[in-house]
């Protein structure tokens, strides 16, 4: 495989599945931080 | 009226929702279009779309869908009765396409059946054709019905059925949870040793390899677009249907973005899957990749079995591919059943169990037309017609009705009030200008080349009987359902502020 396509199959890799990522540690952080307001009250 | 279901969790809804975007599409024609359009350079403008267009409609519809609680006739008959047709055309379309994929899930269970002993022989193409299908020369000519596929295609409707009719959360959201991870497993263990052929490398070089003179083209970006659109399962009523089972402190945003993150990254995953066994069989055949790269029905029914046989290990591959094929259809097709059962039971005010019944056998009569000789070229017609016009009819008519007559901003409060991110006009501005510009760009370019050429080179009756046809069964059933308000009489002008011009 040439530099390019590496490069092109990683970046592909890493937007969607990076982003798909990003997402799930927001979800899993707002999920946490509920979970510890309700503890509280 | 009856207690409306929600789904039993975020995950559950997700799992759902990403099982309805992918489908087929992502597996048999976004690897083709990413090599036929400058390789690893079209990402950018699919990126690109994703991000303009893809995320903002899904958010719109996921938004639509938990602020309205209904299927799509529900949702435009509570911003306003006049537009009740619109849900209508999008339940026509989701009946239409639910009769003929369930033919071609079918296809891909004989295959999966097939594939233990490879029984397409040392001739795929002729064997597809000939002895499985035995196709006739013209989609007029409708030929005898094949048992092997009218069997199977009822085995389809039957499981899709059992998926409706135990309803959202135990019967689609349980469904979802079994599918997906099953089908991320079966494609990784492909890749896995896929990637081990010889050859492999090749192929992917030949998927990524970038050629950036093709962004300045025009029609890559079309193609993007389009690409994105179509396999995101949006503007037909599916999303509208999923979220409105969301509870209402529900999150939109975030749930959209990794809706179409992980749809997305499943096609790229795709891709590698089936140019590392396309590089293959290029090596084995001595040929170069663009004698043996292709796509949709010839890609999975004729191309892929003429690599497996070339395979050591080809139960393997075969089982592997068609189950995943299997798997990704069936899910796509649960969401577009729902479509139409969720329409019933709101309109009729009849049960759910009702709801299935009435539509799976309609469904499953109708798909025996594409168990037949003839099938395979009248779902080719029936297939262009509804994808080139009646779903981009319906989700260009529903985001110039929603961003331009009512009241968006509205919308994006109730949405960002209970979302992990938040949007902002950016959003606004992509739905009222990026994405119908797209949308009406497609539509008219699809409408001309139609007009100005048969389809696929069929005869003028074949487009006009089975093409042009289901397009004017669509605004028969646009007009019909809305005359009479049934159920729909019990709902409330609450949302008359929603809808800004009358």
């Amino acid at each position: 495989m040439t530099t390019s396509a590496i490069v092109m199959m990683v970046f592909g890799l890493a937007i969607t599945w990076g982003g798909a990522i990003v997402c799930f540690r927001i979800a899993f952080r707002k999920e946490h931080q509920a979970r510890r307001l309700r503890d509280d009250e | 009226m009856q207690k409306r279901e929600t789904w039993g969790s975020r995950t559950g809804f997700i799992m759902a929702a990403v099982g309805s975007a992918i489908g087929l599409g992502n597996i048999w024609r976004f690897p083709y279009m990413v090599y036929a359009n400058g390789g690893g350079a079209f990402l950018i403008p699919y990126f690109v779309a994703m991000l303009a267009a893809g995320i903002p409609f899904m958010i719109l519809e996921f938004g639509l869908g938990q602020k309205f609680k209904g299927s799509a006739p529900q949702v435009f008959a509570s911003i306003s009765k006049r537009w009740e047709w619109l849900g209508w055309w999008q339940v026509a379309v989701s009946f239409i396409i639910t009769t003929y994929y369930a033919v071609v899930i079918a296809w891909s269970i004989n295959y999966f059946l097939l594939s233990f002993t490879q029984g397409w022989g040392a001739t795929p193409k002729a064997f597809f054709f000939g002895t499985f299908l035995a196709a006739t020369d013209s989609p007029l000519q409708l030929g005898g019905v094949r048992p092997a596929i009218l069997a199977t295609t009822a085995v389809t409707w039957f499981l899709t059925f059992i998926a409706v009719f135990t309803g959202v959360k135990s019967g689609i959201e349980r469904m979802s949870k079994i599918f997906m991870p099953l089908l991320f497993l079966l494609v990784f263990i492909f890749i896995g040793r896929g990637l081990m052929l010889p050859g492999a490398a090749e192929g992917l070089n030949w998927l990524f390899k970038p050629n950036f003179s093709a962004i300045m083209d025009g029609k890559v970006w079309a193609d993007a677009f389009g690409q994105i659109f179509y396999s995101l399962s949006i503007g037909f009523g599916i999303m509208l249907s999923y979220a409105s089972y969301l509870p209402k402190k529900s999150d939109i945003n975030n749930n959209a973005c990794m809706t179409v993150f992980i749809n997305c990254g499943f096609s790229v995953i795709s891709g590698i899957m089936i140019f590392s066994v396309l590089g293959y069989m290029a090596q084995q055949q001595g040929v170069p990749i663009s004698k043996v790269a292709g796509s949709g029905v010839g890609l999975a029914f004729i191309t892929l079995p003429t690599a497996i046989n070339l395979m050591s290990a080809p139960v393997f591959f075969g089982t592997l591919f068609f189950l995943a094929l299997c798997v990704a259809g069936l899910s796509s097709m649960i969401s577009l059943n729902e479509v139409v059962v969720a329409a019933l039971i709101e309109k009729m005010n009849i049960s759910r169990k009702k709801a299935a019944i009435l539509f799976s056998c309609l469904g499953f009569l109708v798909s025996c037309a594409f168990a037949t000789g003839s099938g395979v070229l009248l779902l080719d017609i029936v297939d262009h017609f509804i994808n080139n016009f009646g779903v981009l009819i319906g989700a260009f008519i529903e985001i110039l009705f929603v961003t331009w007559f009512c009241n968006i901003d509205d919308l994006r409060r109730h949405i960002n009030r209970t979302s992990d991110i938040k949007v902002g006009a950016l959003w606004t501005v992509s739905l009222r200008f990026i994405t119908p510009a797209m949308l009406g760009f497609m539509l008219v370019s699809n409408c001309i080349g139609d007009i100005e050429k048969n389809y696929g080179g069929y005869s003028t009756k074949a487009t006009l009987l089975f093409g042009w046809s289901t397009l004017f069964l669509c605004i028969l059933c646009a007009m019909i359902f809305p005359r009479r308000d049934y159920a729909f009489a019990t709902i409330k002008d609450v949302n008359r502020s929603f809808l800004k011009r009358r």
